[in-house]
């Protein structure tokens, strides 16, 4: 078991990392954003990780406010690059 | 506002705007000893409002709000000092944290106190700040 969550901890934080590289290199704007909404997700995966590891419910919710706040910054995001505005690619 | 027709939107904010706004009351009630608290609960009703704006524009999230955001600042201030009189009429320092343990019926104890009476206060200053400050600039950029 601790093993196991171990291994998750590495894979997520390597994920994390080329989401990272990605969001820095992202030739266009929406790419940076889906890295940002990507990074999010990872973020819920190692609260709930996390909340195994510790084996302490309240982490979960703190999974469900990261979870709800990026949905909204996603929304956010598409409504901004919907609207067109100044951009800087 | 966003283009009309996204149904996925749409139907999103119909079911988590409800089951977000019960989760920032729950988090509210649990404050104090566990997790939670007045600021990231009111934080979460705020994000719920929100998503609401976003879906179906400022005009409409000001008749779900009911109250203007405006005035619920000020309530929540008002809530919030009223938890500190309760200490001094005990004849204790301000903000004291009084506690009425009530019995219910079946063996469940819930703990009224002032800190959550200052929780609420909070709570409600939180939403009451942070959709002011977002309608305004919803209703900015509608001009």
């Amino acid at each position: 078991m601790e093993i196991v969550i171990l291994i998750s901890f590495a894979l997520l934080s390597l994920s994390m990392l080329l989401i990272f590289i990605r969001l820095l290199m992202g030739p266009t704007l929406p790419d940076r954003v889906v890295a940002l909404e990507l990074l999010a997700t990872v973020i819920v995966a190692i609260t709930g990780t996390y909340a195994i590891f510790t084996d302490r419910s309240s982490f979960i919710d703190v999974a469900i406010v990261v979870a709800l706040t990026a949905f909204l910054a996603a929304i956010g995001f598409a409504r901004f690059l919907e609207r067109g505005g100044p951009r800087d690619d | 506002m966003m283009k009309p027709g996204t149904i996925i939107l749409y139907t999103a904010a119909r079911f988590l705007v409800p089951l977000q706004l019960l989760f920032s009351v729950f988090l509210l009630l649990r404050g104090h000893n566990e997790p939670g608290g007045g600021f990231i609960a009111g934080l979460v009703a705020a994000g719920a409002f929100t998503l609401y704006l976003f879906t179906f524009g400022s005009a409409v999230t000001r008749d779900l709000m009911r109250v203007d955001p405006r005035n619920l600042i000020g309530i929540g201030l008002f809530i919030g000092m009223l938890s500190v009189f309760p200490a001094v009429f005990q004849g204790q320092a301000f903000l004291t944290a009084q506690w009425w343990p009530i019995m219910l019926p079946g063996g469940t104890e819930i703990k009224l106190s002032t800190p959550l009476i200052f929780d609420i206060g909070v709570y409600l200053t939180v939403v009451g700040a942070t959709m002011t400050m977002i309608i305004a600039l919803t209703e900015a950029e509608e001009r």
